[in-house]
This record gives structure tokens, C-alpha cells and sequence, in this order.
């Protein structure tokens, strides 16, 4: 997420923030949602230093990552676009609202765009259910996106001004 | 004490942290721990002013309340936050703060209001008066016409569709609904506990510290009749008296905040608008079962009710009400946040726990039930947000108060999120026994454009889709079961006629699918077998010998799968296949999909309306349109990917069809 700060910063924040936790292997799930948080992403290298901070396999921190939807081990763009999939969405047209984000993006969801602008995934019911269909971009919910000229205007409000 | 009232700036920054001086002792006062019920009363005798304006018993009119201290309450559920609420509360306090009037009228953002269609809403006191669909243009013209003229903003009003009558007060979707789960939620500031504690909270923990014993509150709670709300519906009494009876040092309660049915938003608003309601139900809880610690296992995807929870947490500790020696008794009990990650099958309790103890969030085989070992291997209770928030108003008003609510086996209220195909989305509390019908047809206000309803989905994924003919049956768990959904935790999808029930089936089981965490192989091969034979129907691939199929497995999935996840994922496609068995008929044998969705069934024809004007042939992305400038143009079927592109450029009525 944050480019500048460099790699070392960031294992320096992860540490010390273990480093704070009284029972460490009980909160992997903490501790991975704060990793996430600060790299963005779990890759690798990140997964195999909790392990050994926590003194647990690595194998058991790559089984929850792998388990819950949160957790990433790709980086995301810098914009990721979500389509409520939930039943009230779904039922108003949230099908045909991904697949004008997939035509306009131009990439499947679980994609990012390759200027990495863009990620488009799905979830599960935000609770806007009376804005159904909606679509969040990067936490803001914008509702009844029916109309493909609706989804173009508000994906141009994050694209850069060129 | 400090009796500040709370304003919408500090609410706004909820995103950057906690930063309140109620939150974070060390920033503000400090204030005084409650050593006992006195000091409790005291305090609750202080803050009954903070409240005081949103008493209405007559409502004032307009005019006069000029003059009067007014409160305005802007909605800040899931919805109107959404739709902008955040905005119009800030616009509010510059426009006031602009004319001088910050002293008279005070802005709230409280919980969700449950009408959300009409969204963002405001209400203001004592006048007693609501506005819907509000938007930031209108601000200036409610502080001038509404506060400094004391007129009505017409235009505002809530209108009924039908009859078009205007109601600034009493909108009908309140009707027959009855708020015990959602009390305060829209009433209180949920930031402040000293409006909490003004609205008779932390009292029921008072009085079953000082004035009951442990098994008389676990009787209280078995009389008054109190199921689980999150969907099975076990009563809550004997939950926990099988906790406490479990021989062990330590006991944990833990609540369950992974609302994961897709659709559903009640555990949510009760989390941002009445958190202490959940905590105080805890405290009770733990007292009554012999706990010390307590969990909140909460969705990472709820941020603003993560953010609350936070608050109100710091809050209870300030105030004595968690921690050691709580209001001067010997009890002890703290409260700790866990966050889920995303995974639907952590709603199931012995996945949840599992997840609690940072590991994969897999269910295991029960017994033992968490209630003999549960976290960590001791007895652990788990309940869900919408029953905690119950027990007060239980402890507070007694059993009996609660059971004549209700249906004989089924009592209280329940909450409903209501959406879909409804005129008036929202989040509804109904007593239990009311019907289907009431649910949409009065309170939901029928279904949108004036269709034809066709059937109710409650119950998310592990539940049914209701026809017509069960709306007039009144609404409880065993009524639900028998019709062959189920109560679930309370989402309320309703379908019309455009609705094709084998592609809402094909939808739920994608869910479970996608959901299935792999344990055991009835769910994880099964559900994934169960969506291909519903995939081969949408694509009129199937045969009768599939149907039959599909029907057997769903049955073997029942009886064998390892946890709820698994033996309620057949029960979308066997409640469809009950009652609209001629669609899947339909699907399979005419290759035709009634309701006109499943894409791979539609048929595009040109018929002899067509004026040529060749705009079909240029937008075609198989290029299977054939013809010549102003002649009919003819559509190669064989080719024809059905995407619609030609029936969407098409300017002439009725020269594409579909069916």
C-alpha cells in the first residue's frame, strides 16, 4: 500500500506489533489482518516471518491465509472495485453490473488491470441492500448502478487526470 | 461527571481511530468508576437530559417547538451511511454553526432508522417530525423553512405511493412493527453510553448482581421462552444452564457477530447503533454461567461497527461496568474483540471458536457441544448479537412480559431485513406469528413496478424460497421449518415474477460451494456437484435423469454432511424443486426458461417490424445478423451467443423479441 516506506519499516511495524500481543500464536488472525494492513498483501516471505515469530509452522499460517477470503497473497491495485453479490443485489441485476465493470475493465473479477489501477473482486452483502445493485470502490458504496454510463462516470472519478 | 453532548464532528472521525474523551480516559476527564447501584442511578438521573427532547409523547407541532432545545437525529445505518448521511449531518452543523444555532438544535448521527428505501432519512425532536430522501441540497432549506420559519418542508414528507397521502409523523412502515432487539437502535448516539445509561441501560446488569442469583436469571430466561436468533433457534435458558453446569475453572461466553448470510444487515445495526445493549447482555451472561472473559467475534467487513464496539468497550471500563469488582460487586468480567476474516462457515460455533483460537475456521463434530468444551477446551456459550440484545429488556420487564409476545413456541420479536423485489426496503422487528403477508404487502409496502409477487427467501443460504400460498401463515421457527425453509438470522429476500427460481437456486449453491471450508466430503464435493447439475438446467442441458439426480443428492448431502453449513446448503434447490417443480420441468424437458433469465435459453428473433436498419447487424459480436438495408434481418440462432446487444441498440419497438 504505502510504496515509499521501504520493506525493513515495515517488518519493524509488524514486530513491534507482535511483540505487543501477551498471546502471539492465538492471534495469527490478528497478526495477519495487521500484516496485510501495512504490506497490502501476504506473500511469501511475509507468511514464513510470522511463523517464526509466532513459533508455528509454516504451514499452519499458509493454512488460515489460504482458508479466509480476506486474506490476499496477490497485491491489489491501487483502486479495488467490489460488486455486491449478496441476494438483494443479485436479484436487482448485480450479474449484469460485474459483467459491465468486466467489459469495461477489461479483466475477469479477481483480476487487476495491467497498469494496476484497478482490482475487481465481489463480496458478500454490505447492508446498502436498499441501493441494490451497488458497487464499492475502495470502501465508498455507490448505489442502483444500472446504467453502464452510471458505472463509466464513477470509475472516472479514480482513474488520473490525464 | 461529564453530561456533554455528543456532536457529530467528533462521530465523523470515526474512520481516523478512537479518538473520544469518553473513549481514551487518559485525552479527557477521568472519570469516576460506578462502585454501586446508587452511583448507577445517580448517573442515570444526570444523563435523563441528554434524552429528554426525543421524548414525545404529543408531538409539538412545528411551531412551537421554536424556541425549545431540538435534537436532530440523522439516520447513520448501513444504508443512508451509504447514501451519503455523513455529509448532510456535516452540512447540517455548518449551516446551524453559521447562524448562530448550535446551542438550540444538536445534531446526531445515531443507528440505522430501518426504513432504508427512502434513505437518507432525518428525524427531528421534540416536533416530531421526519424527513426522507434527504440530500445536501436540502439542508439550507430545512434550517430556513423548518428551524427559523417553522414550516414543514413539504416536499420532504414521506408520501405514500397508493393513496398519496403525505405523513411527517407515524409513516405506515412502523405499523404492526415493535422494537425490543432495536430499542435504542436510532434513538441513542451509540458513541455516548450516558444516553445508554439514561435509556435504563446497565440497570438489568445492576439488578442481577445485587438481587438475583445465577440460576433464578437462567430461569428467567428458559420462562420467558427466548430462542437463538441466529438460526437454529435453541432456547438461549438452557444454553446456558448446560454452560454453567459443565464442571471447569473457567467458562467463556462468546458472541457471535459473523453475520454471513448474504442480504442480512440485522447484527450489524445492532452493533452500530446499540453496542452497549450487547455488551450489558454479556455481562449478564457471564455472571449467570460463571465466566470471567468474554469474545466478540465480529466480521472484518463491518468496520463502523468494529470502530463502535471499540468505543463502547473503553467506555464500560471507564465506568467500572467491565473489569474487576464490577459496581462494587466480586464480579469480574472483561470483554475482547476478535475479528473474522471472511469466511461464511465461522458463523457455525464450533468453526467460530476454532477461528477465535487462530486457526482454520473448520467445524468439528458435536457432541461435545461448546457447551461442555468449547474455547480452549472449556465450556464456552455462544450467542448471537440480535438474542443478547434481548436479555436486558427480559431481565428489566420479566419472563412474562416476554412470553405473551409471540407464538406458543416461538416468542418475542424478530428482525427482519427486508429487500429484494419490495417497495420498502429496511430493517423490520415484528412479534413472531406475524405473516408473511403483513411483512410485505403492509410494512413492505408490495412489490416494485406494481408485478406479481412470486415467493419470500428467508433463511440466506441454508434456507427456502415461501410461495405464494404460505403468506397468510404466521412467521415462527416451527411454521418456517414445516414449509421447508427456515427462520435463519433473519434476511427477507422477496422474489417477483421476473425471478427465475432454478437460476436463485443455481445462485445459493454457488454460495455454499464457494463457501464450503473442505472438511468433510458430503459439502465439499457434494455442493459442488449439486451447482453443475443446476448449471446443466440453466443451460437446457439436462435431462430428466439429472433432475432426479439432483433431488437424491441433495438428500444424501442432508443426512450425511459434518455441520449446519452442509446440511442446510440443499435446502434452496429442495424448497424450489417443492413448490416450483415446472420450472426446473421447464428448463428441462421444453428447454425454456419461463421467467425469461437463464441466458442460454433465450431465443432473439427478428420479426417483421424490422425496418432494416442494419444497427443489430453492426453491433453483433458473432456477426450472425444477416440483411440487407430496409429488409427484415434474420438472426443465425446456431451462432447466437444471446447476449442481447442486438435487442439493446434496436430502435424499433417489437422488432427484437426474446422469450
Amino acid at each position: 500500500m504505502c510504496d515509499s516506506a521501504s520493506p525493513n519499516q515495515f517488518a519493524q511495524k509488524l514486530d513491534s506489533y507482535i511483540d505487543s500481543l501477551t498471546h502471539k500464536k492465538e492471534n495469527l488472525i490478528g497478526v495477519l489482518h495487521y500484516a496485510q494492513e501495512i504490506y497490502g498483501y501476504l506473500p511469501d516471505n511475509v507468511q514464513w516471518h510470522i511463523a517464526q515469530r509466532l513459533d508455528i509452522p509454516s504451514a499452519t499460517v499458509y493454512g488460515v491465509v489460504s482458508f479466509y477470503s480476506f486474506f490476499t497473497m496477490i497485491p491489489r491495485g491501487e483502486h479495488v472495485v467490489n460488486v455486491c453479490t449478496g441476494t438483494a443485489c443479485f436479484v436487482r441485476g448485480a450479474e449484469k453490473l460485474k459483467e459491465e465493470l468486466e467489459n469495461q475493465l477489461k479483466i475477469k473479477a479477481g483480476e487487476t488491470t495491467p497498469d494496476n489501477l484497478f482490482t475487481l473482486e465481489t463480496l458478500r452483502c454490505v447492508g446498502a441492500c436498499g441501493l441494490a445493485p451497488v458497487m464499492i470502490v475502495d470502501g465508498e458504496v455507490h448505489g442502483r448502478m444500472h446504467e453502464a454510463q452510471d458505472i463509466n462516470e464513477v470509475l472516472a472519478k479514480y482513474r488520473p487526470e490525464s | 461527571m461529564s453530561t456533554q453532548v455528543y456532536t457529530i464532528s467528533r462521530i465523523l472521525n470515526y474512520e481516523h481511530g478512537v479518538s473520544t474523551k469518553e473513549a481514551s480516559p487518559k485525552e479527557g476527564k477521568c472519570h469516576m468508576k460506578l462502585k454501586n447501584t446508587d452511583a448507577l442511578n445517580e448517573l442515570q438521573a444526570q444523563s435523563l437530559k441528554l434524552l429528554e427532547s426525543r421524548q414525545v409523547i404529543d408531538s409539538v407541532g412545528t411551531k412551537n417547538a421554536q424556541g425549545l432545545v431540538r435534537h436532530v437525529m440523522v439516520c447513520g445505518g448501513p444504508g443512508c451511511h451509504s447514501s451519503g448521511s455523513p455529509r448532510i449531518a456535516e452540512r447540517l452543523e455548518e449551516e446551524l454553526n453559521k447562524r448562530g444555532l448550535t446551542e438550540q438544535i444538536k445534531v446526531f448521527q445515531p443507528g440505522c432508522f430501518g426504513f432504508c428505501e427512502k434513505g437518507p432519512m432525518i428525524e427531528i425532536f421534540p416536533d416530531n417530525v421526519t424527513y426522507c430522501e434527504v440530500s445536501e441540497e436540502d439542508v439550507t432549506t430545512i434550517v430556513e423553512e423548518h428551524f427559523i420559519q417553522g414550516n414543514l418542508v413539504e416536499h420532504l414528507v414521506f408520501m405514500d405511493p397508493n393513496t398519496k397521502e403525505r405523513f411527517a409523523t407515524n409513516i405506515p412502515f412502523y405499523d404492526g412493527q415493535l422494537r425490543i432487539a432495536l430499542r435504542n437502535v436510532g434513538y441513542i448516539a451509540p458513541e455516548n453510553i450516558l444516553e445508554y445509561i439514561a435509556a435504563d441501560g446497565y440497570q438489568a446488569l445492576a439488578k442481577v448482581l445485587f438481587t438475583m442469583k445465577p440460576f433464578e436469571v437462567i430461569d428467567v430466561l428458559k420462562q420467558s421462552g427466548l430462542r437463538g436468533r441466529g438460526g437454529a433457534g435453541f432456547p438461549t435458558g438452557t444454553k446456558w444452564e448446560f454452560t454453567r453446569k459443565s464442571e471447569a475453572d473457567q467458562r467463556y461466553i462468546i458472541c457471535n457477530a459473523d453475520e454471513g448470510d448474504p442480504g442480512a444487515f440485522m447484527d450489524r445495526s445492532v452493533l452500530e447503533g446499540d453496542p452497549h445493549s450487547v455488551l450489558e447482555a454479556m455481562l449478564i451472561a457471564g455472571s449467570a454461567i460463571g465466566a470471567s472473559e468474554g469474545f466478540i467475534y465480529v466480521r472484518a467487513e463491518y468496520p463502523a461497527a468494529i470502530h463502535r464496539l471499540k468505543i463502547a468497550i473503553a467506555q464500560a471500563r471507564e465506568y467500572g461496568l467491565l473489569g474487576k469488582g464490577i459496581l462494587g460487586s466480586d464480579f469480574c468480567f472483561d470483554i475482547e474483540l476478535k475479528l473474522g476474516a471472511g469466511a461464511f462457515v465461522c458463523g457455525e460455533e464450533t468453526a467460530l471458536i476454532h477461528s477465535i483460537e487462530g486457526a482454520r475456521g473448520e467445524p468439528s463434530v458435536k457432541p461435545p457441544f461448546p457447551a461442555q468444551k468449547g474455547l480452549w477446551g472449556k465450556p464456552t456459550c455462544v450467542n448471537n448479537v440480535e438474542t443478547l440484545a434481548n436479555i436486558p429488556p427480559i431481565i428489566l420487564k420479566g419472563a412474562e412480559w416476554f412470553s405473551a409476545i409471540g407464538t406458543e413456541k416461538s416468542k418475542g420479536t424478530k428482525v427482519f431485513a427486508l429487500a429484494g423485489k419490495v417497495n420498502n426496503v429496511g430493517l423490520v422487528e415484528v412479534p413472531m406469528g406475524t405473516t408473511l403477508r403483513q411483512i410485505i404487502f403492509d410494512i413492505g409496502g408490495g412489490i416494485k413496478q406494481r408485478k406479481t409477487f412470486k415467493a419470500a427467501q428467508t433463511g440466506g443460504p441454508s434456507g427456502g424460497c415461501i410461495p405464494t400460498k404460505y403468506l397468510d401463515s404466521p412467521i415462527d421457527y416451527e411454521s418456517l421449518t414445516a414449509i421447508g425453509s427456515m427462520m435463519g438470522s433473519g434476511g427477507l429476500i422477496v422474489l417477483d415474477e421476473d425471478d427465475c427460481m432454478v437460476n436463485i437456486a443455481k445462485f445459493f449453491q454457488e454460495f455454499t460451494m464457494d463457501e464450503s471450508c473442505g472438511r468433510c466430503t458430503a459439502c465439499r464435493v457434494g455442493t459442488k456437484r449439486l451447482y453443475e447439475i443446476l448449471t446443466k438446467i440453466t443451460e437446457g442441458k439436462a435431462s430428466l435423469e439429472d433432475l432426479d439426480n439432483l433431488e437424491r443428492l441433495c438428500h444424501i448431502i442432508k443426512d450425511t454432511a459434518l455441520c449446519g453449513l452442509g446440511q442446510s446448503a440443499p435446502n434452496p434447490i429442495l424448497s424450489t424443486l417443492k413448490y416450483f417443480r415446472e420450472e426446473y420441468i421447464a428448463h428441462v424437458v421444453d428447454k425454456t426458461c419461463p421467467a425469461g433469465v437463464c441466458k442460454h435459453l433465450l431465443k432473439y428473433e427478428i420479426t417483421d417490424k424490422c425496418v432494416g436498419c442494419t444497427l443489430c447487424v453492426k453491433k453483433c459480436p458473432m456477426h450472425c445478423i444477416t440483411g440487407t438495408v430496409k429488409k427484415r434481418h434474420i438472426i443465425d440462432q446456431e451462432r447466437c451467443l444471446k447476449c442481447g446487444a442486438c435487442m439493446d441498440q434496436c430502435r424499433v419497438v417489437g422488432a427484437i423479441i426474446c422469450h
